[in-house]
């Protein structure tokens, strides 16, 4: 058992494991790379963050006046995935995001999983996440998540785990697109060389994907558009790239009320008809007549309109309840009670500190184990027990046993490492991965994804908020 | 079809524009003259400020009419609103919001004008430096508009972008025009002093018109040529009837886009038929301030109306 200070832990190395050497994705970009002189290389690293500087690709830290405008940093060596690496996983996560519309059709309506005990009835009456107002709603189409980003994390070759389902307003796709963009800047005889899957068309796909989940109210091509708090919210370039992208409006809730039944946004022609909201406001923001009074970033009476069926909100109030950290642990159950067969992709064993046994357990590994808030995000509020001191680890025991319930623990993983170019050279850091699913009348995955990485060295820290940075992430046409 | 917000945010981010660089032109030729008369600096210095619209403000901050002290609460006094460096933000963040509306090639030069420019009015400026930091800001501006140019649709977009920089400049002009014009009055002016030649130049210069003027009249100054160029010339840019061709044109391309007329394209023609049928010797026998006054007022009317009209807010 480890105790103080920094565990390092042997982790598997998606380029060159120790014992088998270079594996097969890398091998045409290995031997690219050892042509290249170093210099040219340290060179292209500057050009790519000129490039994100320029096109304004930042993203707003919270309470940082000097550094209010900040670039999440980019690595230049890409994150290889084999073409068949990449089936085995979209498998696995096509079933989860059917289970979990699924289950959000359930817990709205009949609650079957509830009666038949499978999840704890307390967990959802109780839960913050879950919206009374949504009972008995049924969205167009029938989607729940439209667009969810699975966060998945590898620890050997051929194990693959969710960390966490994004179902609410999942976000980070405008990195992997302008990632793409950049490296094609920088390399383009590599993709000359190699057989990359294009994940270009992304928006193309999103905008296909909404208009088919549009309400049977929408009379021709549906009018899209993405609701975002403003251009102050930390997310706003994104939200601003996919309308672009798209080709649809970027409103507010400023510019938008509801005329004669329907969601209508102000032009400069009058008020005209939205069918569809990609929302990229949260739920408790988006009706103050409904949830959070004192809201401006909504709509007036959307929930009104969405009830009678007259707009499609993506993704759909209340999903939350499906990504919260809570459910997550019964996620086995809930992909076998709904899919009738076994969760291809596995969850993280994770102890819930509600339950006395589990909770005498962390208690007494604590120094072993990641414990998390329930309802934190963004790395906030955790305790990493292989990193943390003695008596850390003996404070957070104390907040731990004060409210058990609030609190979830799971194994220190040895996260995959991925090579970094650094001024020594590579050098591996952690890795995670955030494909990017859109659910309509058929489930969709843009090969590829997010890939965050922990820039520290033995770091497994990788949002974006606590120093990690992205790499671009290749799915080899093979 | 457009946002009533972004079309705000388009008319509101080219006024700023505008407005950044028009600051850089009247600290120029506040400097020239500065440079060239030794005498009552202050008073010119005092005209600067007036014609910036910012005297008052500046005089609550400073009791002292130098080039440091204008020159840096024009620039680069946050502050102050209008200077150069609180338009370029005003102007970004303004695009910012109407990001989807612009070509990247238009966004990156305002980006990297805003970049350029904080770092080069993060400190005081050394008055040796004064000419080059406002070449630096004229070449700025002039980047954004080019690539403005270069590349947008020539749709409602452009349209309400080019109604900002117009209403804006026509202000702008009018401005310089009212706070001199007593030094363009017949009664002082035909003596022709040297001192007079000195005050004609820096109206021209503050609207970079110093050089043109020659091209289009006899080399000396006049007093009734500068006012007609300034005022009634067709092809000078800055001028209030070239300014006025433009809003008519681009509130014509909007009323034939969308099919319907507002109060504001009335305003328009009826500034634009007075523009039309006056001839310099009128404006003067109706009394050269009077007419600049309704002028700024009907203009600033004319900018409402369009707010009102296309629904900005």
């Amino acid at each position: 058992m480890s105790s103080e200070g920094s565990t390092r832990l042997a982790a598997f190395d998606e380029m060159l494991p120790e014992v088998s050497g270079l594996r097969r994705p890398y091998e045409a970009y290995d031997r690219w790379l050892k042509e290249q002189d170093p210099a040219r290389l340290t060179q292209k690293m500057q050009d790519a963050e000129r490039v994100f500087r320029k096109t304004g690709i930042t993203f707003a830290v919270y309470g940082e006046q000097e550094a209010s405008e900040r670039l999440i940093p980019f690595d230049i060596v890409p994150r290889i995935l084999s073409g068949q690496e990449w089936r085995r996983l979209t498998q696995g996560i096509e079933q989860r995001v059917q289970a979990l519309n699924a289950f959000l059709d359930d817990i709205y309506h009949r609650q079957e999983i509830l009666r038949a005990g499978r999840v704890p009835k307390d967990l959802i009456a109780r839960n913050e996440a879950f919206l009374p107002e949504m009972i008995g709603v049924r969205p167009p189409a029938g989607v729940y998540t439209h667009i969810i980003g699975v966060d998945t994390v590898r620890i050997s070759e051929n194990e693959f785990y969710v960390l966490e389902d994004n179902a609410r307003t999942p976000s980070g796709v405008s990195y992997m697109l302008e990632n793409r963009e950049t490296m094609m800047q920088l390399f383009p005889e590599l993709f000359q060389k190699i057989k990359v899957r294009p994940v270009e068309n992304y928006p193309q796909l999103l905008r296909q994907s909404l208009a088919a989940v549009r309400p049977q109210s929408a009379i021709g091509t549906p009018t899209i558009a993405v609701l975002t708090p403003g251009s102050y919210n930390s997310a706003y370039f994104e939200h601003a790239f996919l309308a672009d992208q798209m080709g649809v409006q970027l409103v507010e809730g400023q510019d938008l009320r509801v005329v004669e039944g329907h969601v209508a946004m102000r032009t400069t022609e009058g008020y005209k008809q939205i069918d569809v909201l990609y929302r990229r406001v949260d739920d408790a923001f988006l009706d103050p007549l409904t949830f959070r009074p004192d809201s401006a970033l909504g709509v007036p009476g959307i929930m009104d309109v969405y009830r009678a069926g007259n707009i499609t909100i993506a993704n759909a109030p209340g999903t939350g309840i499906a990504d919260d950290k809570a459910i997550y642990s019964y996620m086995p159950e809930i992909v076998e009670f709904y899919t009738g067969r076994k969760a291809i992709l596995g969850n993280i064993p994770t102890w819930r500190c509600s339950e006395p046994d589990s909770l005498k357990y962390v208690l007494e590994h604590i120094g072993e184990l990641v414990i998390k808030e329930v309802h934190g995000s963004g790395g906030y509020g955790m305790l990493v027990g292989p990193a943390a001191t003695k008596k850390e680890c003996e404070e957070f025991a104390k907040k731990l046993q004060a409210k058990p319930s609030n609190y979830i623990a799971q194994p220190t993983l040895a996260l995959s490492t991925c090579p970094i170019l650094t001024e020594k050279g590579l050098s591996p850091r952690h890795v995670d991965l955030r494909p990017y699913v859109l659910v309509s009348d058929r489930i969709q995955i843009v090969p590829g994804g997010l890939t965050r990485v922990a820039m520290k060295e033995g770091s497994l820290v990788v949002n974006s908020s606590q120093g990690g940075g992205t790499k671009d992430t290749w799915v080899l046409d093979d | 079809m457009l946002l009533g917000r972004t079309a705000n945010g388009l008319y509101w981010m080219n006024r700023y524009i505008e407005r950044a660089e028009n600051m850089a032109r009247l600290v120029d030729a506040g400097l020239r003259m500065a440079l060239t008369r030794t005498q009552d600096a202050s008073e010119e210095w005092n005209s600067v400020l007036l014609s910036a619209g910012s005297d008052v403000a500046f005089s609550q901050k400073y009791q002292e009419y130098t080039a440091a002290n204008v020159s840096d609460f024009l620039l680069r006094d946050t502050s102050n609103p209008s200077s150069t460096m609180s338009s370029i933000e005003t102007a970004r963040n303004n695009a910012r919001m109407v990001r989807t509306a612009l070509t990247r090639e238009t966004w990156e030069s305002i980006n990297e004008a805003w970049m350029s420019l904080k770092r080069m009015l993060a400190r005081p400026i050394d008055e040796r430096d004064l000419p080059t930091v406002l070449d630096a800001i004229k070449r700025e501006t002039a980047l954004i508009r080019g690539s403005f140019y270069g590349t947008m649709l020539r749709n409602e977009i452009f349209d309400f972008s080019q109604l900002g920089t117009y209403v804006e400049r026509a202000d702008n002009t009018a401005r310089i025009l009212d706070v001199k014009y007593y030094v363009l009055l017949p009664s002082l002016s035909w003596v022709g002093s040297t001192l007079d030649n000195y005050q004609w130049e820096s109206i021209l210069r503050s609207v970079s018109a110093h050089r043109s003027y020659r091209w289009v009249y006899e080399a000396d100054y006049k007093p009734t040529n500068i006012a007609d160029y300034l005022i009634l010339n067709v092809r000078m840019p800055r001028s209030l009837t070239f300014c006025y061709r433009f809003l008519g044109e681009h509130l014509k391309f909007l009323a034939d886009d969308y099919g319907e007329r507002h109060a504001c394209h009335a305003t328009a023609e009826k500034i634009q038929a007075l523009l039309k049928r006056g001839s310099i010797k009128d404006i003067f026998d109706h009394g050269l301030h009077e007419f600049l006054h309704e002028f700024i007022r009907d203009n600033t009317r004319l900018g409402d109306e369009i707010a009102q009209d296309y629904r900005f807010y």
